[in-house]
């Protein structure tokens, strides 16, 4: 892999698996037991990695994004029913014993997590604890080695004085010096691939930048290829080239992040385009997508989408979508009427709603009469009736006080 | 949205600190967190004001010591000519009916206990408001933020997140005040449910001619709804400009980071930006840098300035005034960059 290839180039998904194929996801599904019954989380979701490829998986909160990630690291509580197939390098993942998995997690494939504060060992060194991952995978390397390839990693990612900071320990670091330290744990051993689930999504935006900057950094250096969890659409804008939206536990649209961002062929992501305030351009008003999502509970048929789409036919409630390709090369989406999106603004699909009209009006109409009320009476006031006034709002300020006291109860 | 008119609150340089105690039995005060030193803004009528900083900037401090659920250490805050510093809770009290606040998390702000619709109505009952018509304007209170009213008998935890934000503006509205306090109103929700919880307000505040507070660190939300935006760091308010030129020209190093940081949903505008990335962590409050405290991280000061340049930026606090770019910064050397 050459150095400097961030994976920005174009490059469409080969419809069968190359030999440079990382991961192949087909038809992963999750489901976890509860009390009420079987809360499918993951529906069937399906990605290929090439090497050295950057892929953006965008979702809400609730999609299964995250479940997706931890469904390919094998990291699931033994309750969740996980079927379909992860593949490594051609060979399965699902059904590996824990042990197998952990030759391959770090140095086939690692992960960065959303919060560095649990990731870490509090109890350990940061040193230590990059150099437990190398010698994990080179039992052969010396403790002498480890330790300056530990340093030399922290130096990598951007911590100032790495020598210093190996023997600190996590608490005694900053929130983005923390995920920079998960950041070097993930590059330790070389993965193919490096799954960072909301790497940021905890940090401020100027941390963000710096984080950001030092997983580009790692991929550079690693030449892995990234696939980047985030709930955030312009973090995936600037650093993956291909892209998949999540909803309700399936993948509903797919492309390059051009197609997604310029093209988008599913309501729901035309939705999510239309609700996002920007900061480069005056909007008019946002289009937020009216509802929340469906329960993955008992799951009714049809498009989960449906209930909240303002495109929804007939059909839409009987039949589920596949995920099917939309135009020349990889654009697929999961929506009966994709081609009627060709050029549309979520303006022109959804709804501005805000504020209910009429009890806006009833309510700006009502403030009037009371200001202007007030006013008359003010005017008609004599002395005798403002001191008669000032008592009585002395009265008032004690039964106010009374009804607090109930009130709080 | 419409011009905004003359100043209701006024902010004179406020500062809040809280003691930092030492451990143990005596619990000596062992030094103070600089949480806010020396704000000073106006907010005026029909107004929306965004006040934007990332953790530890002080600005969900400002928003709670205006209103006086924080005692400030000094400085001044008055309502229409009247000073709220100093006052009791109970003379504050007939002031809450114009002063509200919307919090930021929905799932800690209301009582689990009571009905969404009693929630709504505790304000006016707390203020005598609550008669014969009460329950009628409830129902309103409710329509009008996007509920269905028949749901006011249900339980805060029956709704989502998105919906029990709309249920903590109800209760805001409740009184009708003339100022609210928006701290970080919208930044617990997902996309597209923050997006119909914006136009909601920006719709009570053009509508109602309401005076709003916004506290948030997302710039691109205040793009959208802020009329002047005040970028705070540190304690400080480091500049202050109508929304649309400060995104347009920032001037000061910190904002220029700021926006040059925050990421744009559009991948071709995305690779062709310029970033300006600042080094390092927010200092400690509790020992902020001498001088300008932005100090240690600025981009400018590290690559720009010459060594006796420097000495301004490390011995003199640089005063939030209008230095030839037309509004408010606090900067030695604020020079205005186009970044979008």
């Amino acid at each position: 892999m050459t150095v400097g290839d961030k994976g920005y180039a174009q490059r469409p998904e080969p419809a069968t698996p190359t030999e440079d194929t990382v991961l192949e996801v087909d038809g992963l599904q999750v489901a976890f037991p509860s009390e009420d019954g079987l809360v499918r989380a993951v529906r069937g979701v399906s990605y290929r990695l090439e090497r050295g490829a950057g892929l953006g998986i965008v979702g809400e909160s609730g999609s299964g994004k995250s479940v997706t990630a931890l469904a390919v690291m094998g990291l699931l509580p033994a309750a969740a029913k996980v079927t379909g197939s992860v593949r490594y390098r051609g060979s399965e993942l699902l059904g590996l014993s824990d042990t197998r998995l952990s030759d391959i997690r770090g140095s086939g494939i690692a992960m960065i997590f959303q919060d560095p504060m649990t990731s870490l060992n509090p109890v350990h060194t940061v040193g230590a604890q990059i150099i437990e991952g190398l010698l994990r995978h080179n039992p052969d390397m010396s403790k002498r080695a480890a330790r300056d390839r530990a340093v030399e990693l922290l130096g990598t990612v951007g911590i100032p004085h790495p020598d210093r900071r190996a023997d600190s320990y996590p608490h005694e670091l900053s929130g983005g010096m923390r995920q920079r330290v998960v950041i070097a744990i993930a590059m330790a051993n070389d993965p193919a691939v490096i799954i960072a689930d909301e790497p940021t999504t905890a940090l401020d935006v100027t941390v963000q930048a710096q984080v950001l900057e030092a997983l580009e950094t790692a991929r550079e250096e690693t030449g892995a290829a990234l696939v980047l969890i985030t709930h955030d659409l312009g973090v995936v804008a600037g650093h993956t080239d291909r892209v998949a939206v999540m909803y309700a536990g399936r993948v509903v649209e797919s492309g390059t992040v051009e197609e997604l961002f310029y093209e988008p062929r599913m309501p729901y992501t035309l939705g999510l385009l239309g609700s996002m305030p920007r900061m480069d351009r005056d909007d008019d008003r946002l289009t937020p997508i009216a509802g929340s999502p469906p329960s993955l509970l008992n799951l009714p048929p049809g498009c989960p989408f449906a209930p909240r789409c303002p495109m929804r036919e007939d059909r839409c409630d009987r039949d589920e979508p596949s995920l099917h390709v939309v135009d020349a090369g990889g654009h697929r989406s999961a929506c009966h009427f994709a081609d009627r999106l060709v050029g549309m603004e979520a303006g022109a699909v959804f709804e501005a709603t805000g504020a209910d009209n009429e009890s806006l009006a009833r309510l700006a109409r009502s403030d009037s009469e009371a200001s202007s009320e007030a006013s008359f009476e003010a005017s008609s006031e004599t002395a005798a009736e403002a001191t008669a006034e000032s008592e009585s709002a002395n009265d008032m300020n004690g039964s106010t006080d009374g009804t607090y006291g109930k009130g709080s109860r | 949205m419409s011009a905004p008119g003359e100043p209701v609150l006024r902010v004179r340089d406020l500062v809040k600190h809280f003691p930092v105690r030492s451990r143990g039995v005596v619990r000596r005060k062992i030094g103070d967190v600089h949480a806010v030193c020396g704000v000073s803004f106006d907010l005026h009528e029909n107004e929306t004001l965004g006040l934007v900083g990332e953790s530890g900037s002080g600005k969900t401090t400002t928003a709670r010591t205006l209103l006086n659920l924080e005692r400030p250490t000094s400085g001044s805050v008055s309502y229409r000519d009247r000073e709220l510093t100093g006052l009791s809770r109970r003379q504050m009290r007939p002031l809450r009916e114009e002063l509200q606040i919307v919090f930021q998390d929905p799932y800690a702000s209301l009582d689990p206990r009571i009905s969404v619709r009693d929630i709504i109505a505790e304000p006016l009952r707390i203020h005598g408001r609550y008669d014969e018509a009460g329950r009628a304007e409830v129902h309103d209170l409710l329509r009008l933020v996007g509920l269905n009213p028949e749901h006011g008998n249900r339980y805060a935890h029956e709704f989502s997140g998105g919906q029990r934000q709309r249920i903590g503006i109800a209760r805001a509205l409740a009184l009708r005040p003339k100022v609210v306090v928006l701290d970080e109103p919208v930044s617990a929700l997902d996309v597209s449910i923050q997006a119909g919880v914006l136009n909601l307000l920006m719709d009570l505040q053009a509508e109602l001619g309401l005076s709003f507070l916004f506290v948030a660190h997302d710039l691109s939300v205040m793009r959208h709804v802020a009329h002047r935006v005040a970028v705070m760091y540190l304690g400080r308010i480091v500049e202050l400009a109508p929304t649309r030129e400060l995104f347009a020209r920032p001037s000061h190093p910190y904002t220029q980071a700021l926006i040059s940081a925050i990421p744009l949903p559009d991948p071709r505008k995305e690779r062709a930006r310029r970033r300006i990335v600042v080094q390092g962590d927010v200092p400690s409050p509790i020992s902020p840098p001498s001088g300008c405290r932005f100090r240690t991280r600025c981009p400018k000061f590290a690559t720009q300035l010459t060594e006796s340049e420097r000495t301004a930026c490390v011995e003199q606090t640089p005063e939030l005034t209008d230095r030839g770019t037309g509004t408010p910064v606090a900067c030695h050397y604020a020079q205005p960059l186009e970044l979008l």
